[in-house]
């Protein structure tokens, strides 16, 4: 007897518990196994560049809160360096390190998020989650001593940043490097070490190094994959020249090996915010820039290393106080399209694992 | 009123009923006590299950809490002890949904028969030496056959929700019980074995006899029913059936209000009574060497019991999920043929002990060295043996570099 089969169609989100917002992947499977996924995007689109350009430069700051909304001070970071290159401004020391010390703090809060909901793709029943959030938490009162916001910060400003740290930021931004790798090692022997999660994400989602250099993927994904790649160090901005780090690359470009990548990347920057913190000149922390920018008709693009890999803004003047272009070049859309060549050939639950390891935000998958 | 007689005695609070059931059975017709005997246990039971449920309920969302580094629950009442009533009358008060393309007859029974299986358990489990509803004497048999029932009305409500989440919870589930059902089978063999008795109480009288617990004569069984058990129960790192970040909610996807309520329900009596058998036939049920005697038997069981679960609601919040193929490969490949060599030795020690005629006190010790040796010989060996020791598993770090460029992918760490 034959029995009569066929190919049978899921769709995973747009309302589902781990695509981490509104992303929606339609699987379609044969039993439990994908032979086809679609990746379809936009439920989160806002027009963000289109609206950028009837905005002034300085306006748009807030804007870029809103991309990766887990990682503000990044994108603030990022969007500046792209003004000041166009306007040809520098910054100063003080100013660069402060930058430096809060992409730092905001790479570890990213990653805590990103680990914490990759240990739940894996299924653990919230706790490396809530472990997580409790370190974040402190990164977030940082952040909100310095600048009075916890997640949409807008801290970073072009020529610097808005506000000089408070007396009471030193001590406490300290005491909590001296605490982190104590906490990275419990994480470490809670996961890392942690058989299960070793057999569900060991050669899952495999992304070889070439089809990650083609897919232009950046950040954890591109060195998970073995590829020794970190615009830190590539091409450095801010004070990162001066600090001495190491890069962690994986050997085999699966799941696991993008997770311990991240693992790793929160003890090397515990290792920058030590030295940061301890080099951080005295001195004005931003220059004067008038309040309606007009830069000279060119175009610029800087960027950085975000926690989810290379985030870039594309700007173009025409010497108006708006922007003619403004195009943002997003880690987590990027590092998002070889997805399906990942998981074609695994099953539901492998897929999860999968899209859990790259480490998306939706709003800055849809901008 | 004769049947109050020794109803102070509560080392046995079957006593008070037995003596009702006697005044019965002497004043009125002969089919009353049995009728009168059922409806008091049934109640009991199910009294016994839901208090458990209501505590347990708010005493695995605290622990968890404190696990998790948070507070849990602490509004409702004192430490927030009443957030379960909270729950309940959530659950009962909300809208319970059936979907517009349901199967609904089976939509409405799956919740209803859940909760059966687990219900009936506790007709065999025996809380003190008189305190089991029915002491049949195919009692362990009677645990297996009951306990396999849970697959089809789960199966019921994953194909009648119309959901392929749903449908695809559901066949795990069925898939993982009927393989669990075999190792957790050929673990409880090992008892029967060497107690020569499918009686509960038989069992339990076995274990007080001869001075000792079955968890020391049958460490690896035990582990094999603890795995199962947790696997039936459907709890972290098992609950593949409606495992949260894959397929939603499994099985019970569409189920809300009171029917979704009967699903966690019969959750938790599950998970009550795979702690009540581990308890009563490994752990020597309400005996505890001699303390029988001066604390009721039903408390010293109640404290096994509820430390056993109290290690569900641990492993919930430490372990991640297995994949459903590592699941299934794990019963066939090791669960099953450890069992299998198990009961060959069980055998033949019960056959060195009986054909010789050895003394039970001279044996049993040694017995219980020779078998944990065997265990932790076995799982290394069959560990050993399946390439868990392989490189690829072993968990690494990742590599640090300076120089940028260049490519490692594929090079051994």
């Amino acid at each position: 007897m034959t029995m009569k089969s066929e190919p049978f169609v899921v769709n995973v989100g747009p309302q589902h518990p781990s695509t981490h917002g509104v992303f929606r992947l339609r699987f379609t499977l044969d039993g439990e196994r994908i032979v086809d996924a679609e990746m379809i995007m936009g439920y989160l689109h806002r027009s963000m560049e289109k609206l950028a350009e009837g905005r002034t430069y300085i306006q748009n700051i807030p804007f870029t809160d809103r991309l990766d909304y887990l990682s503000a001070m990044s994108n603030n970071l990022a969007y500046c360096m792209a003004v000041e290159k166009l306007m040809g401004i520098e910054v100063p020391e003080r100013g660069q390190f402060l930058r430096v010390i809060m992409a730092e703090f905001q790479r570890i809060a990213n990653h805590a998020m990103a680990i914490g909901s990759f240990a739940m793709e894996c299924g653990v029943w919230f706790t490396p989650m809530m472990w997580m959030f409790r370190d974040r938490e402190k990164i977030l009162d940082l952040f909100e001593m310095t600048c009075g916001a916890r997640l949409t910060t807008n801290y970073v400003r072009i020529g610097g940043v808005s506000f000089d740290i408070p007396p009471e930021f030193m001590p406490a931004a300290t005491a909590l490097v001296k605490e982190l790798p104590e906490r990275i090692a419990e994480y470490e022997s809670l996961l890392l070490e942690n058989e299960i999660i070793v057999v569900r994400s060991r050669d899952v989602g495999v992304l070889p190094p070439e089809l990650a250099i083609a897919a232009s993927t950046s950040g954890p994904v591109l060195r998970g994959s073995g590829v020794m790649w970190d615009i830190r160090k590539a091409d450095p901005y801010a004070a990162y020249d001066r600090l001495d780090f190491d890069i962690p690359v994986g050997t085999r470009g699966d799941c696991y090996d993008r997770f311990i990548v991240r693992m790793e990347e929160l003890r090397q920057s515990v290792r920058i915010l030590e030295q940061a913190l301890a080099m951080l000149p005295e001195g004005p922390a931003s220059v004067e820039v008038p309040l309606a920018l007009r830069p000279p008709v060119g175009e610029a693009y800087a960027r950085i290393e975000a926690p989810k890999g290379e985030l870039g803004f594309y700007l173009v003047s025409d010497g108006s106080p708006h922007p003619q272009r403004f195009h943002i070049r997003s880690p987590s859309f990027i590092n998002l399209t070889p997805l399906r060549d990942m998981v074609l050939g695994l099953t539901i639950p492998d897929a999860i694992v999968t899209l859990g390891s790259i480490d998306i935000v939706l709003g800055e998958v849809d901008r | 009123m004769i049947f109050l007689a020794e109803w102070w005695d509560v080392r046995d609070l079957g006593n008070a009923v037995g003596a009702l059931l006697e005044w019965l059975g002497d004043h009125g017709p002969d089919w009353l006590p049995y009728i009168v005997s059922a409806v008091v246990g049934s109640i009991t039971i199910v009294v016994f299950l839901l208090t458990s449920l209501l505590v347990f309920a708010w005493v695995e969302r605290r622990l968890i809490g404190r696990i998790q580094a948070r507070m849990g629950p602490n509004r409702v009442g004192p430490w927030g002890a009443f957030q379960s009533v909270a729950d309940a009358i959530k659950f009962v008060t909300k809208e319970a949904i059936t979907s517009a393309n349901a199967d609904r007859w089976v939509f409405w029974l799956a919740p209803i028969l859940v909760v059966v299986p687990a219900l009936v358990v506790f007709a065999v489990i025996p809380f003190n030496e008189g305190m089991i509803l029915a002491d049949l004497n195919v009692g362990v048999l009677f645990l297996v056959a009951v306990g396999s029932v849970t697959a089809i009305p789960i199966f019921m409500a994953g194909w009648s929700s119309n959901n392929k989440f749903s449908l695809m919870g559901a066949m795990r589930e069925v898939a993982m019980l009927i393989s669990y059902e075999i190792p957790l089978v050929l673990a409880l063999l090992g008892v029967v074995i060497f107690t020569n008795t499918m009686r509960m109480n038989g069992i339990v009288g076995w274990q007080d006899e001869h001075n000792t617990w079955l968890v020391f004569l049958q460490p690896l069984a035990v582990l094999i029913y603890f795995i199962c058990g947790a696997v039936e129960i459907n709890r972290t790192p098992t609950d593949i059936a409606e495992a949260e970040s894959e397929i939603v909610a499994g099985y019970h996807t569409e189920y809300s209000g009171i029917k979704f309520g009967m699903f966690w329900l019969a959750e938790y009596f599950a998970g009550f009574a795979i702690a009540a058998i581990i308890a009563t036939l490994y752990l020597g049920g309400w005996t505890l060497w001699g303390l029988e005697e001066w604390v009721p038997g039903w408390m010293i069981f109640l404290v096994k019991l509820y430390g056993l679960f109290w290690f569900f609601i641990w492993m919930r919040g430490t372990l991640p999920r297995l994949r459903i193929d590592q699941l299934m490969a794990f019963a066939w490949k090791v669960l099953l043929p450890l069992g299998l060599i198990n009961i060959f030795f069980a055998g033949l020690e019960v056959l060195l002990w009986q054909e010789n005629d050895l003394p039970a006190e001279a044996v049993l010790p040694g017995f219980a060295i020779a078998n944990l040796v065997l265990a932790v010989v076995l799982i290394a060996a069959w560990a050993q043996l399946l390439g868990r020791g392989r490189p690829q598993y072993r968990p690494t770090r990742a590599r640090l570099v300076k120089e940028l460029g260049a490519v490692i992918y594929g090079e051994e760490a």
